[in-house]
């Protein structure tokens, strides 16, 4: 660590403006007069606008009726605590806050619905009443076979999803510098995907796309939550636009706490049938999606949960209800697994449901329903094509790391002597779904020999840097250092879909090595033109250089042959100059690889405080083959935090007003090193038959692994006084609760 | 956000800086270690005109016995944490001091400042009321002495004049056979205490000579639980008594429902502490 990387607000430019966003209080208002007049007239402030004052349109999506459209700066109503009204644009941070807090908006209260299962109720408050109910999407989906036989055994549950921040270490912001060469705009954004970012904004300002360049500089996390393209973007962005001057914001944590897209949030009613023998006869959900105030892209992410619900068991028939509803809270949308962690956590819970409704260990009951690996690829009664997998290996794996039998034991004494602390051990086999669109690469050879690559991916802490080196590296034979890769610049990239989803391996690095073979093959017929051979003759020293196969003195480097390729009277007759090649990398629609993995917690409880204290936790993830291991490693590490996160500790939590109880980092339980412990990893490798490089995903797989599995684990510390189910997170209260229910 | 402007002062004697607070009255605030202060300020809970930064004055950084236990008012929770003397005699103290926060706040929050704040979910005054002890304050030339059961009101209340500086804490000698602990639950590592229990015994022979049992959280101010001190002073600590002085101090506690749990669970949770920490006391004579 240096601490040289420079993020948004590192950017320096000369006499850039500050905007600071005056945002509701209320959840839920018809907004009245907003009265300026003092911040106006307040030392360096340069202008305050509200909806009326610049020319943006809302924000529709396809997923969603029009209806939903989110308007830049609320106009007429505020439909969530944080939504930005008007905005102060001053010469400094401090003018700008203090002029904001002058700002007066007269608001009219409307009555508020937080939860998504009142939302639905009849008579609920409308946030769009013209819509004339808060159900933006509903969706009814039934697999395509009949089904086959009735079960003998039924477990129902009501699982909540709950609402989660992403809190990454930056925040959300923007540099907005206009440019007079193009008449557009040079764009600063934490961001995960520039090309979108330039794509949203150049639209909303009826600009061309190439007039709005987007640059992301270092970016201090996204988890999904900067994959949006913010009003508070694209309000700077019109600011600066409009004033002809650079104008800047950055979130405060308060801010962003509120502003920020949230994930997860959904309610899960679920019934799974099975015979007496514990094969799996079907599956009917009711998944109520919380949208919050805007439903919009964030309304496609349950139908990834639709998908994915089968997880890695053959479930013959599949019923699945989809409710995407409004409610006056912070909206949501990606959240790392984005969909996924949700169906992981449904179907896992339900099955340690079933395993303890007949009496049967939850591992025997998973065995017997895996989908066995001779039947890929496997297509999924939830419509989900599997590509290829290896369920039992890895769970087999795992039970022998964890020392499952041991593990029982252990358990089983402590609940023969009463311990006060019990011992819980939970499992989870997951199956998710990764790499969706398309990305470009060029990869181009330079006269002093060095290379750069380019990418439409946008690394922020995922080291493509390094991975997509080793690429290029290996492919080439050029030394790791003397490789540049080229990044998260709309001006310097291809199009590419960013980072996101677990997505950028697979796709980018597959351009990315499609690109290196191509420039290895012009290599090659090059060094055969000047050597005049044929190209079969060509061989590749371990040096790096090229030579004539038996021939020892011929050799030229690879500076050389680029000199050569920008030399036209040296290039063989129709190759292009430059040693360079370009490759473009997707998977057909419906195509998706699918990573899988299987986890094992052990929790210990105090059976009377609710304590959790996590014991152990082993995770065994299956991400095809893998490049770089220390990669690998660092995003399951941070995957297993997060999801752990979710199982114990976070939970975004409103009043029935819509005030947000714990939108700061002092009362957001966000775990630390301090509440975690050492993770034990392991890997098996079954490539994907999808892309040149054997990859899958594996920056989502350690929370979509985890959560379910942490807990199971908490559950079956308590299951033998009777409990069935507790919601995440696992707070000591509920735990102690669901306790005392039971043995009450 | 940021705080307000204000000017600051750093006087270099007690007796400037008490001539200072004489002159600003209300409108200062003493600085010690910051820990509470400055966060208030920095969300405009507070915003006074002037600070004093009492910081450079000598003298009342010690923790030492004469008779009794004197901490001065630059005393850091992280220097009780690593004092041995502290350790040895003052178990409830040591086992309070590194529940305290993280260890950026210990190594520069003090142990007075942390008292007069008189935040409810605060650590040190429970275990101050469970060690009886008292406040020792100047104002001018005038010194006075007020016992922490008086002195923390209510919610960030005192009974300290707004011209008046506490210079240390004294803590009564706890005698050679003693018991402590501090036991926090919290949601987690360095949060404030959802609920808390603090409590020392003196023994003499298997009899509870002098009990003390201070409750953190569960009331508008640190609860000193009386009753349960009176039941066990002079009993020896059997199964029923230990049951008792439980109950006692689960009724003695006054919580609300909060994001931190709900009002019965913290009063459970009471009950839990004060069982485990006595029956911790009588595993010890037993052993």
């Amino acid at each position: 660590m240096t601490g040289a990387a420079k993020y948004t607000e590192d950017v320096s430019v000369e006499g850039a403006l500050h905007a600071v966003f005056v945002r509701s209080f209320m959840a839920h208002a018809r907004i009245g007069d907003i009265d300026f007049g003092s911040a106006v007239g307040m030392p360096g402030v340069v202008g305050v606008f509200g909806a009326g004052d610049l020319d943006l349109g809302p924000e529709n999506s396809d997923e969603v009726p029009d209806v939903f459209a989110r308007p830049m700066l609320a106009n007429e109503t505020v439909r969530f605590v944080g939504e930005p009204i008007a905005v102060v644009v001053a010469d400094t941070l401090a003018e700008a806050m203090d002029a904001a807090a002058l700002v007066l908006v007269d608001y009219d209260p409307l009555p508020v619905v937080v939860d998504p299962e009142e939302a639905l109720a009849r008579g609920a408050p409308l946030l769009f009443p013209e819509h004339g109910s808060n159900v933006a999407v509903e969706r009814n989906f039934t697999s395509r076979a009949p089904r086959e036989r009735e079960p003998e055994v039924v477990v129902t549950g009501r699982f909540l999803n709950q609402r989660l921040s992403a809190v990454p270490m930056e925040t959300n912001g923007a540099l907005a510098v206009p440019d007079p060469d193009t008449g557009g705009l040079k764009m600063w954004i934490p961001c995960q995907a520039p090309h979108w970012m330039s794509r949203e904004i150049s639209k909303a300002l009826g600009l061309e796309e190439k007039q709005v360049h987007v640059v992301a500089p270092a970016v201090g996390g996204g988890f999904g939550a900067k994959i949006a393209t913010y009003p508070e973007q694209i309000v700077v962005a019109a600011i600066a636009h409009r004033l002809g001057r650079p104008v800047r914001y950055l979130e405060a944590r308060s801010e962003s706490m509120v502003a920020m897209t949230q994930g997860r949030g959904q309610v899960q009613h679920v019934r799974l049938g099975a015979t007496k023998e514990g094969m799996i006869t079907d599956l009917e959900v009711t998944n109520i999606a919380d949208q919050g105030a805007y439903p919009g892209e964030g309304s496609s992410l349950s139908t990834l949960t639709r998908q994915m619900a089968s997880g890695v068991y053959r479930i013959p028939y599949i019923h699945y209800r989809t409710f995407c509803v409004a409610t006056n809270t912070t909206p949501t949308f990606a959240y790392r697994g984005a969909g996924r962690p949700e169906a992981a956590a449904l179907i896992e819970r339900a099955m340690d449901m079933l395993a303890q409704e007949l009496l049967m260990d939850p591992v025997e009951l998973r065995r017997k329903n895996f989908i066995p690996k001779e039947a890929f690829p496997y297509k999924t009664a939830s419509r989900a094509r599997y590509d290829i997998g290896d369920y039992e290996a890895t769970l087999d794996k795992a039970l022998e790391m964890a020392g499952y039998e041991k593990l029982r034991k252990q358990q089983q004494e402590r609940r023969a002597a009463g311990d006060v602390k019990q011992l819980g051990i939970g499992l989870s086999c997951y199956v998710e779904l990764t790499g969706f669109g398309t990305d470009s690469s060029t990869v181009e050879v330079h006269e002093d020999g060095s290379v750069s690559a380019t990418t439409g991916t946008s690394p922020h802490g995922q080291g493509h840097e390094t991975a997509w080196a080793q690429l290029v590296s290996a492919r080439l034979n050029i030394p790791h250092e003397r490789v540049q890769i080229v990044h998260s610049d709309t001006r310097l990239t291809a199009k590419g879909d960013g980072t996101m989803g677990s997505r950028s391996l697979q796709i980018g690095g597959s351009a990315v090595h499609g690109a290196s073979v191509g420039v290895l093959e012009k290599a090659k017929l090059l060094a055969s033109h000047l050597f005049e051979v044929s190209v079969e003759d060509i061989v590749q020293h371990d040096d790096g250089r090229f030579g004539i196969a038996g021939v020892p003195d011929s050799v030229v480097g690879w500076g050389e042959l680029a000199s050569a390729a920008s030399d036209p009277a040296r290039l063989p007759e129709g190759m292009d100059p430059g040693l360079s090649a370009k490759d473009k990398f997707g998977y057909d629609d419906n195509t998706m690889s699918y990573p899988f993995g299987a986890h094992i917690a052990v929790a210990e409880v105090d059976t009377e405080t609710g304590q959790v204290k996590l014991l152990r936790h082993i995770a065994v993830d299956d991400c095809g083959r893998i490049l770089n291991p220390m990669l690998v490693e660092g995003q399951v590490h941070g995957g297993v935090a997060q999801g752990v996160a979710q199982a114990l500790f976070e939970e975004v939590v409103y009043d029935e007003d819509g005030n947000p109880l714990n939108a700061n980092l002092a009362s957001y339980d966000m775990p630390t090193a301090a509440e975690l412990i050492n993770f034990e990893t392991a890997h098996t490798e079954t490539p994907s038959p999808l892309n040149p490089l054997g990859a899958k995903g594996i920056g989502e797989s350690g929370t979509i692994g985890s959560t379910p599995a942490v807990q199971n684990a908490v559950i079956d510390a308590v299951n033998h006084l009777g409990v069935r189910h507790i919601d995440m997170p696992l707070k000591p209260e509920r735990v102690w609760r669901a306790i005392r229910r039971t043995a009450g | 956000m940021f705080p307000r402007s204000f000017d600051y002062l750093a006087p270099e004697s007690l007796d400037d800086a008490l001539s200072m607070l004489a002159e600003h009255g209300e409108d200062a605030k003493v600085l010690a270690g910051g820990q509470s202060l400055i966060p208030l300020m920095k969300l405009r809970f507070a915003a006074p005109d002037y600070i004093i930064d009492i910081n450079r004055i000598t003298g009342l950084g010690s923790v030492h016995e004469n008779g009794s236990l004197s901490v001065g008012a630059l005393v850091r929770t992280h220097d009780i944490e690593r004092s041995e003397l502290i350790r040895r005699r003052y178990p409830a103290m040591a086992a309070a001091a590194p529940l305290i926060s993280d260890p950026l706040v210990r190594n520069l929050g003090t142990v007075v400042g942390s008292l007069c704040h008189a935040d409810p979910q605060g650590d040190w005054a429970s275990v101050m009321l469970a060690m009886n002890a008292d406040i020792v304050c100047r104002n001018g030339a005038a010194e006075r002495r007020i016992p922490v059961s008086e002195f923390v009101q209510g919610p960030f209340t005192t009974t300290l004049d707004p011209t008046e500086i506490a210079t240390e804490v004294d803590i009564p000698d706890p005698g050679a056979d003693t018991f402590g602990t501090y036991m926090k639950l919290e949601r987690k590592v360095g949060d404030f205490a959802s609920v808390g229990v603090a409590v020392h015994l003196s023994f003499d022979g298997r009899k509870v000579e002098r009990a003390g049992i201070g409750l953190t959280a569960v009331g508008p101010a640190n609860i000193k639980a009386t009753e349960a001190e009176q039941l066990l002073a002079g009993a020896e600590l059997d199964g029923g008594t230990i049951a008792r002085a439980a109950d006692l101090c689960a009724e003695a506690a006054d919580p609300h429902s909060d994001l931190r749990g709900s009002a019965d669970y913290k009063r459970a949770m009471v009950r839990v502490f004060v069982s485990r920490a006595l029956n911790a006391a009588a595993a010890g004579k037993a052993a």
